[in-house]
């Protein structure tokens, strides 16, 4: 019992870093520029895309350094080229903008890797036994994907926090106008933040394109997930996106481990009921719907979240 | 606005629109005879209803949704659940009315989701309405019983109870079936736009603000729009079960809620008609394209994208623009620099279509050596040259057509200070 316990936590520890390198680009974008990144798990997509294809040449390292800033560029692009086009039809066009953007960035990478899995491995300087715990191992590797984690998390603290580019960025977050009128280039600052969000995406998408599998349905399986988190921490604020990042994970990962049914509970505590109806349901099933069942509940009665200070 | 909603000129000639439409349905069989497009036509139908449902949210009360599917997809399996209980001798109710199941689910799902989404709008609305859907899509593994797991529920639409002498086994009858009630769907989604509740849609749209001081509760409003919305894609779903006598979890998932937000769009918004320019266009692109090309979701994408930059009123939109120079006798103006725009607009597209093609070759193809056809010619994807000649006129085309929409922008410049003048003069 312990020993899943523990294994759960790790796993759940684990999986929910893994989201909040996504969601923290997602969060910044919007908390900055209004825009619900819809692409967001697209571009996340193209880091491992890229990662793996970099690594062919110049090995992991390579691909960890220039990947992100390969998706960095092109979200810069598509700030630049369309989005800031979009703008002046209103949040909504923005929307569905990026919406756009997952068919077409999704079908792009079918075209240029192809519809099959790409071969995209964990570094052998990596690859192996981190510590062994009740029998079962645990890999560097993951070690490796907290550790990145956490220092992208004080990374991108501290440049919030405790540098000028940061409290500019935190000052047009909340007086867009007033930044502009000190000489500030604001949609340049626009155009620095998308590019600096999608290319946290992209490094995410570099450290969990090898842990999972590197494939064209890979974003289409976080998106949402990412909308979740985001929404559940408060649209715009990076501490809230952690921590609900670290919720999901841990939820969706214990109800994945979870095989018996509320029924069965009521049973071991001598109560015969309800087999047939909903609490007969095995609760490992509602664990794809726990998160989404959470945002809606979320935005129905805090809907600006655990952590953030203003509604969308 | 005008004291009456229909004053008598425009309720004759709604009713000749109207009418023609009727005529347009009947007679399409007759003149697209193949079993394929009698197929392709129904599913216009069943498309035609939902984006037109779809529109009564985002076009008409500015409603963005993620998740139109749900009430789409459950009106589907109710359907089809009611369809086979009427086979098993369970139940007995006429086929003609089945989509009257869809529909009532479709409405039931619309009030009680709508009561828990609609009390935000904007970002927060679409946000609830992604999760409802996920949520939904989700809750599909959980009761198999309804939504038949893996391999979906299946029925068999001739079930022997009908109001008219058809057993709706022959493809067109269900043809005609759907075309029915596309009109009568379709007519009660106009009236309704033009009953006071659609007119406080649009002011719920346009100023919710304002709205409120008149004394109307924007929440209500939205409400009662979002589950009509419901009733009329619950009724799509229904027909779309018959059509095809199987449904299945992705049809109340995100995809499909997509789907039907990318054929309102393409179609337009603003204007009542144009969700079933969008229906029809992606539904006909959709089956051509997909055998045509690997690449069909990859042009749809690009065409959504490209629309939402420049022609954010959809197709129906820019046919409207020229209502107006029309009337004012002066659309011929146009002719030239529209004409002028074909040329580089077809390079372009070939320039396009032709990359699009061989990437897809190069990354899908067992062989990529071997050519492709396209436009008549044979291509050979792996050749340098082939790659240049699509790349080149791709850029020419673009730079070309640049230059035009500059001279077509200037054109409206012109058209619009002649309308102004000719105003003046009455």
């Amino acid at each position: 019992m312990i020993e899943s316990v523990v294994f759960s936590l790790l796993n759940g520890v684990l999986y929910g870093m893994l989201l909040f390198m996504l969601a923290s680009g997602l969060t910044l974008i919007f908390g900055m520029m209004g825009v619900l990144n819809f692409a967001h798990a697209s571009f996340y997509m193209l880091g491992a895309y890229c990662a793996y294809s970099i690594s062919q040449v110049l090995g992991f390292w390579g691909a960890l350094v220039i990947a992100p800033i390969i998706v960095g560029l092109l979200g810069a692009l598509t700030e630049r080229v369309g989005l800031r086009n979009v703008h002046k039809h209103g949040h909504v066009a923005e929307l569905l903008f990026t919406f756009g953007l997952v068919y077409v960035i999704d079908e792009l990478v079918i075209l240029v890797w192809g519809q099959l899995p790409v071969d995209y491995r964990i570094p052998e300087a990596l690859d192996f036994t981190l510590f062994s715990l009740y029998g079962s191992d645990f890999p560097a590797y993951r070690g490796f994907i907290l550790f990145m984690a956490v220092a992208m998390f004080v990374a991108i603290y501290l440049l919030l926090v405790r540098t000028r580019v940061g409290m500019i960025i935190r000052a047009s977050l909340s007086h867009p106008d007033m930044v502009g009128a000190l000489g500030h280039n604001v949609p340049r600052i626009f155009t620095f933040v998308f590019a600096f969000g999608t290319g946290l995406a992209g490094l995410a998408g570099v450290m969990a394109g090898n842990y999972f599998i590197t494939e064209p349905g890979m974003a289409f399986a976080m998106g949402p997930i990412v909308f979740v988190v985001v929404v559940l921490g408060g649209l715009g604020s990076l501490g809230g996106a952690l921590v609900a990042s670290l919720i999901i994970g841990l939820v969706t990962t214990f109800a994945v481990g979870m095989n018996y049914s509320i029924a069965d509970m009521l049973a071991s505590a001598g109560i015969a009921f309800g087999q047939d109806s909903v609490l007969g349901i095995n609760l490992s099933r509602f664990g794809p719907m726990l998160p989404y069942l959470l945002m809606v509940l979320i935005l129905i009665f805090r809907p600006r979240g655990l952590m953030g200070s203003r509604e969308s | 606005m005008s004291t009456s909603n229909f004053p008598g000129g425009a309720v004759v000639r709604h009713a000749a629109v109207w009418i023609a439409a009727i005529v347009v349905i009947i007679v399409m069989p007759y003149v697209f005879t193949s079993s394929s497009s009698v197929s392709m036509m129904s599913q216009m139908g069943v498309f035609i209803v939902f984006a037109l449902s779809y529109n009564m949210l985002l076009g008409e009360a500015g409603m963005l949704s993620f998740g139109h599917a749900v009430y789409f997809g459950l009106g589907g399996f109710l359907t089809l659940h009611a369809i086979r209980a009427v086979n098993d001798d369970v139940w007995s109710f006429p086929l003609e009315l089945m989509p009257l199941v869809g529909g009532l689910g479709g409405l039931a799902f619309g009030v009680i989701f709508g009561s828990v989404s609609t009390r935000r709008a904007g970002v927060t609305f679409a946000m609830i309405t992604l999760g409802i859907g996920a949520m939904v899509e989700a809750s599909a593994n959980m009761f198999t019983n309804f939504f038949g797991g893996e391999s979906g529920v299946s029925g068999n639409r001739v079930t022997e109870v009908t109001l008219l002498p058809f057993s709706y086994g022959p493809q067109i009858e269900v043809y005609y079936l759907i075309g029915a009630w596309t009109i009568v769907a379709a007519l009660l989604m106009f009236l309704l736009t033009k009953t006071p509740l659609g007119r406080m849609a649009n002011a719920v749209r346009d100023n919710p603000e304002r709205a409120q001081f008149v004394g109307y509760s924007t929440t209500i409003a939205r409400f009662i729009q979002f589950a009509l919305s419901g009733f009329f894609a619950g009724i799509a779903g229904g027909l779309f079960a018959i059509l095809f006598e199987i449904m299945t979890a992705p049809n109340v998932g995100l995809i499909q809620s997509g789907a039907v937000l990318l054929m309102t769009f393409i179609g337009g918004l603003g204007v009542f008609f144009g969700p079933i320019i969008g229906a029809v266009l992606v539904t006909y692109m959709q089956i051509a394209l997909s055998g045509f090309s690997e690449g069909w979701i990859l042009y749809f994408g690009l065409l959504f994208v490209l629309m939402v930059m420049y022609v954010p009123n959809g197709i129906a939109g820019v046919i409207v623009s020229h209502f107006a120079p029309w009337q004012a006798g002066l659309a011929h103006r146009f002719a030239v620099p529209y004409l002028l725009a074909i040329v580089p607009a077809l390079l372009a597209l070939a320039g396009l279509v032709t990359m699009i093609e061989m990437g897809y070759h190069l990354s899908l193809a067992y062989d990529p050596s071997r050519p492709i056809e396209l436009f008549g010619m044979e291509i050979t994807a792996t050749s340098v040259a082939a790659w240049v000649v699509a790349v080149a006129l791709f850029a020419a085309g673009l730079v070309a057509l640049r230059w035009v929409a500059g001279r077509i922008r200037q054109r409206w410049g012109e058209v619009n200070q002649a309308m102004d003048a000719q105003r003046a003069k009455q």
